[in-house]
């Protein structure tokens, strides 16, 4: 992964809710059209790093995106740019239309005639959501939420997707469908950044993973090296010994 | 040990000399000018109680001021009563208004209260204006003067001291009160009603309690002002006024109770000025100085929310924490002596949100002195089953029993009632608030001291007990060091710590623990487990929903395994980490 | 009272009512964009009839000063934050449209008055003048308070009201004005009689209502404004600025508050502080719709119009109590039907 040009370079980032820190000197890179991912316990501060890339929450050291320095500039510049969060809780417009939805996902290219083709495009990968286009989001399933959210996402024309628990809450048969769509993502030239309580399945996607702990990254490596990793199977499974009287 | 730095007794005696100075050598201007800072800062003190302290607001206090010189206005000019009779009755009508007032806006979110009091303020400026018993627009003359023991107050420089003694009285009170079992609660109101009534605090029971405090300070300035004006007429209970107390309470510093006294200093004495010099600057006689008043508002809120008085306070030294006297505990309120009965009873419980199934037909119970644990993905359901059981959600279906009693129709407060307590999975401590009073609100179902006992001090016996539990639960968390750190200097980790302290506060019989190791390092966790292993031998049972798998393997007795809202699996520890599916849900297998 | 008394009274009250409606509309679109309680709303509808009377005279209104004042303002203030921004590279784009417009429309608006342009340029002129000082308030009083609670907003907005009076009595005097009626005509139905006045102000306040629905439900700036109301994150997510959606929200509002100071002005003498006490009866109006509703709102001010009518046949003194008292009945009915509202979250 030592690409020259990565598209994503995070040096040295540092989060802090009041006083108290919740990243330190987190440094990764996203490489261009691959996927990489962030694995580690929860409260490890897996949300918050996304938060910040994605420019929701204030931050400190390097965010190079594009080759670009964004650590100062507004969420919405940041999607302008190509950098686009679908987030945990999704945030979908809940009582307005899927049809409604996906094209203010298209709001930053409100002067782009290509914007038709793009619904056209994310109404070919997700038919349910073309089924359901003038029912109100708040009424679907929870994984047609995430296809909404990704979908909404997929409209302003990403170069770089973050995603956060795209599994969340789903049936494992729409967790397949996901990762799926992911790897389709990747192939078409997106890259991606997933965060992931499923570490199996998102290392299996991924071609770099990171793990996080209390804030900090403890291990990274191929994403093949590191479903092998003893230390990232206990971490996620327990063998019960650690905590014992 | 109090939120805001302690004020220096040099600096309280100083501003006690000025005070007693003014009548003595200034001039009447200043007199004069000293006796409605004294009236204003009496009302400014009630909004701090109820804007800085409580996060409620009111701009109708005008209304309530109005309503105290009007009472005592009438009585004593309709029949010769006496004044002091006149205060109470002032004070009862007031405490009636604002009850119903309280009752009807308090229960709904935030906003509704200061519009209902912009509303009626206007309102009853209108009647006092129209009804011809009151003598409208007139007003009403002839309002005897009061007297002490034959002594008539109708020298302006005798009814200065009256006032001052009356607002220094209301402040001493009032900072009391902050100081306190009910103050605390009041205090902890700000980080939100879930985390109160947690600990069993009647949320909008208390934001009543202080919305009447507030109106009975301003019923108690209008009924001073009555009978030093010895006229009164609807001009100074108009909404324009109502809104400067609020100015004065925000520009003070809506946060300490001296904020108060430097607010309606700062507003009065601006106002005079700004009445003096902007007719000659601007060349045109009109209400200008509103404007200079609206823009120092805006400017401020922009730039320094917290007012005037954190400033000042930070000129005076930090007061050095003293240790916690020893004092006997609080008494116990749990012990249930019989081992591994049923507890609480989880029967078919279902939550649905919109076309969402959160939590579908679980079954589980619990059992006197185990530490069961609630595990499963992100997303399965566990979060949503303990608000379940806390009374933070309702549910859709099914029944939750706690020792044979339903807790459907309970609120969270009655259920913390029970014995029950609980911590945060998104930490919810106070964060200016020292950990060790952060912890003393867990203890709060323990004590009885009501707003009136807590502002004459007479609570202060039982405050040294609350203190002491605090201190013993913060010790046994391994916080001792940290007993008098504000909350928001520790780290995430700790903070979480400090919850379980605080829940073990409230000695429950059944401790809900939401992640409490989530951000912990290594051998916080390590230390956590043995905090939760001491608990257990002392006969304390623990729900403990959590997500690390490492942690609760070792530690629980017992395991209930969620996915998608159902129950996956349940059983010992070692059982269920062999189980093929709970395998699937955790690694995941694509 | 008879039936043509009664028609008279409801006429009168649908006439009133139809007004607070905009205003109320107002505040609901303001609240659910910006979370800001948007007291000063009766200020911008003081402005609207005040700049049309002085322009039906043929004299400068205290527009052209106000607007002036509001642009230097706003202009220190993006001058500062792009500095400290370090994008000094945006600020000339920026002080055109925060600066530069405000300037035009003054100048305008100075350069207008004496030619006694027809009523209805005289109108569009006030409409665009009033419109611009929405933006220009967000700008300097919102705009850096975006992560404030809704309790510090709503104090904002007692003191942007204490400044927009005080700077309207500067501007504008302490002489009340009044606008010549669009007409004088009246229908006669059976025994009850409508003015054209009536009507007028009705049909424009339906053409409004209409007009906004359009916006909101066809335009995608309009579904833009309905997306940040809903779910705020989800909006910047999407790439809808918050800035963005106040500046649009703030102009909307001022733009329905002109259009009503407008209406105002020949049914009643308007002062430079007359707007408060109107604006609060949208406000009561708003809150029966919970802040959020908008049919509800509607609604809620019209009934409004409706009791401040009759209560002015049967106790005129008492007929602003009456008014403010609903509120009291009204937030009991809302806090027993909202008695559950953390739940559904």
């Amino acid at each position: 992964m030592k690409d020259p040009a990565p598209i994503l370079a995070v040096e040295r980032l540092c989060v802090s809710y009041g006083k108290v820190p919740a990243l330190r000197d987190v440094t990764l890179r996203v490489a261009a059209g691959s996927v990489v991912t962030v694995i580690g316990p929860n409260g490890a501060g897996k949300t918050t790093l996304l938060g910040a890339i994605a420019g929701l929450l204030p931050s400190r050291g390097v965010l190079r995106c594009f080759g670009d320095e964004v650590a100062n500039s507004p969420v919405e510049a940041r999607v302008e740019h190509g950098l686009v969060l679908v987030p945990e809780k999704r945030e979908l417009f809940a009582t307005m239309s899927v049809a409604d939805n996906l094209r203010l996902g298209a709001f930053v290219r409100r002067r782009d005639g290509a914007v038709a083709a793009t619904l056209a495009e994310v109404y070919a990968r997700f038919p349910r959501l073309a089924e359901r286009r003038g029912q109100l989001a708040g009424t679907l399933s929870g994984g047609e939420r995430q296809m909404l959210a990704l979908g909404r996402a997929l409209m302003a024309r990403p170069r770089l997707l973050l995603l956060d628990e795209p599994s969340l809450g789903l049936a494992p048969v729409i967790v397949r469908e996901i990762f799926d769509i992911i790897a389709a993502l990747r192939a078409s030239g997106v890259a991606i950044l997933l965060i992931e309580q499923n570490a199996r399945a998102a290392l299996q996607v991924a071609d770099h993973g990171y793990v996080l702990e209390a804030g900090e990254c403890v291990l990274e490596g191929p994403a093949a090296a590191l479903s092998g990793d003893p230390r990232v199977i206990a971490s996620y499974l327990g063998h019960g010994k650690a905590f014992q009287a | 040990m109090r939120g805001a730095p302690a004020v220096p007794r040099i600096a309280t005696a100083a501003f006690v000399a000025l005070l007693v100075a003014v009548p003595l050598i200034a001039p009447p201007f200043w007199v004069t000018l000293g006796n409605y800072i004294g009236l204003y800062s009496i009302v400014a003190l009630g909004l701090v109680l109820l804007t800085g302290v409580a996060g409620q607001t009111s701009f109708g206090q005008a209304a309530f001021v109005g309503l105290g010189a009007y009472t005592s206005a009438w009585v004593t000019t309709q029949a010769p009563v006496s004044p002091w009779l006149a205060l109470p009755m002032a004070l009862a009508l007031t405490a009636v208004v604002a009850l119903a007032l309280g009752f009807i806006t308090l229960r709904m979110k935030g906003h509704y209260l200061p519009l209902a009091t912009i509303a009626w303020g206007i309102a009853l400026y209108l009647t006092f204006g129209n009804l011809d018993w009151l003598g409208g627009h007139t007003g009403i003359g002839g309002i005897p003067p009061l007297s002490i023991g034959g002594f008539s107050l109708r020298n302006e420089r005798h009814y200065y001291a009256l006032i001052w003694v009356v607002a220094l009285a209301t402040l001493w009170a009032s900072r009391n009160l902050l100081d306190s079992r009910p103050g605390r609660a009041l205090r902890a109101m700000k980080g939100g009603l879930e985390m109160a009534e947690a600990f069993g605090v009647n949320g909008a029971r208390l934001k009543i309690v202080a919305f009447v405090y507030a109106a009975l300070l301003a019923c108690l300035s209008g009924w001073l002002y009555a009978h030093l004006q010895r006229f009164v007429n609807p001009t100074p209970f108009g909404i324009n006024q109502g809104i400067e107390y609020l100015f004065m309470a925000v520009i003070g510093g809506a946060a300490s109770v001296w904020g108060a006294v430097v607010g309606a200093a700062l507003i009065t004495i601006l106002k005079e000025v700004l009445q003096d010099v902007l007719p000659s600057l601007l060349g045109r006689s009109g209400n200008f100085e509103i404007v200079v008043f609206g823009v120092l508002m805006i400017v401020l809120l922009q730039f320094a929310r917290d007012g005037v008085w954190p400033w000042l306070a930070r000129l005076a030294p930090a007061r050095r924490a003293r240790a916690v006297p020893a004092a006997a505990p609080l008494p116990s309120r749990a012990a249930d002596p019989s081992r591994d009965v049923a507890i609480l009873t989880v029967h078919r419980a279902r939550k649905t949100f919109g076309g969402l199934v959160a939590v579908d037909d679980l079954s589980f119970e619990i059992r006197t002195g185990e530490i069961l644990g609630l595990i499963g993905p992100n997303g399965a359901g566990k979060s949503t089953t303990f608000g379940l059981i806390s009374g933070a959600l309702r549910l859709s279906g099914g029944d939750i029993a706690f020792r044979g009693q339903s807790l459907q129709s309970l609120t969270p407060y009655e259920i913390a009632r029970l014995g029950i307590g609980r911590t945060f999975q998104h930490v919810r401590l106070l964060p200016h608030m020292s950990v060790l009073d952060n912890v003393a609100l867990g203890a709060y179902l323990r004590g009885s001291a009501g707003v009136l006992r807590a502002a004459l001090r007479l609570d202060r016996a039982e405050e040294a007990r609350t203190r002491a539990v605090a201190a013993r639960a913060i010790e046994r968390a391994g916080l001792a060091a940290h007993t008098f750190d504000e909350a928001r200097s520790l780290p995430l980790g700790t903070q979480r710590i400090v919850e379980v302290a605080r829940a073990l506060a409230a000695d429950p019989v059944l401790l809900l623990l939401d992640e409490p190791a989530a951000g912990l390092r290594f051998l916080e966790k390590k230390a956590l487990a043995d905090l939760l292993r001491g608990l257990r031998s002392e006969g304390m049972t623990i729900l403990l929903v959590e997500h690390d798998m490492e942690f609760v393997m070792g530690l629980t007795d017992r395991l209930v395994v969620m996915d998608f809202g159902e129950k996956l699996a349940e059983g010992r520890p070692d059982d269920v980490r062999q189980d093929p599916a709970v395998l699937e849900a955790y690694l995941g297998g694509v | 009272m008879d039936l043509s008394i009664a028609a008279l009274l409801a006429q009168d009250g649908i006439t009133n009512g139809a007004i607070y409606a905009l205003l109320a509309l107002a505040i609901v679109l303001v609240f659910t964009v910006t979370r800001v309680i948007w007291i000063p709303s009766g200020e911008f509808l003081s402005y609207g009839t005040l700049t049309l009377a002085g322009l039906q005279l043929g004299k400068a209104p205290g527009t052209v000063g106000l607007l002036v004042a509001l642009a230097i303002v706003a202009g220190l203030v993006e001058t500062a934050s792009s500095w400290r921004q370090g994008a000094l590279a945006r600020l000339p784009r920026r002080l055109l449209f925060w600066v530069g417009v405000p300037l035009l429309i003054a100048l305008v608006l100075a350069r207008a008055a004496p030619l006694q342009w027809p009523f209805p340029v005289q109108v569009l002129l006030t409409l665009a003048a009033v419109t611009a000082m929405g933006p220009l308030q967000y700008r300097i009083v919102y705009q850096p308070l975006a992560d404030a609670s809704v309790l510090v907003l709503l104090i904002v907005s007692v003191a942007v009201h204490f400044v927009l009076t005080g700077l309207g009595l500067w501007f504008f005097g302490a002489e009340g004005s009044r606008t010549p009626a669009f007409s004088d005509a009246s229908l006669q139905a059976g025994a009850v009689v409508f003015s054209a006045q009536s009507l007028f102000v009705v049909l424009a306040s339906l053409l409004l209502i209409g007009v906004l629905y359009l916006l909101f439900g066809a335009t995608l700036y309009g579904k833009a404004l309905r997306a940040t109301a809903i779910n705020r994150i989800g909006a910047r997510l999407v790439g809808i600025s918050p800035s963005f959606a106040g500046t649009l929200t703030f102009a909307l509002a001022a733009l329905l508050c002109a259009f009503s100071g407008v209406l105002i002005g020949p049914i009643t003498t308007v002062y430079y502080d007359s707007g408060f006490l109107i604006s609060l009866k949208g406000f009561v109006g708003a809150i029966i719709g919970g802040l959020v509703s908008y049919p509800l709102a509607a609604a809620g001010a019209i009934l409004v119009g409706l009791l401040e009518s009759f209560s002015s046949f049967w106790a005129s003194a008492f007929k602003e109590v009456i008014v403010f008292t609903l509120i009291i009945p009204v937030l009991l009915w809302r806090s027993l039907a909202t008695r559950h509202h953390e739940e559904d979250e």
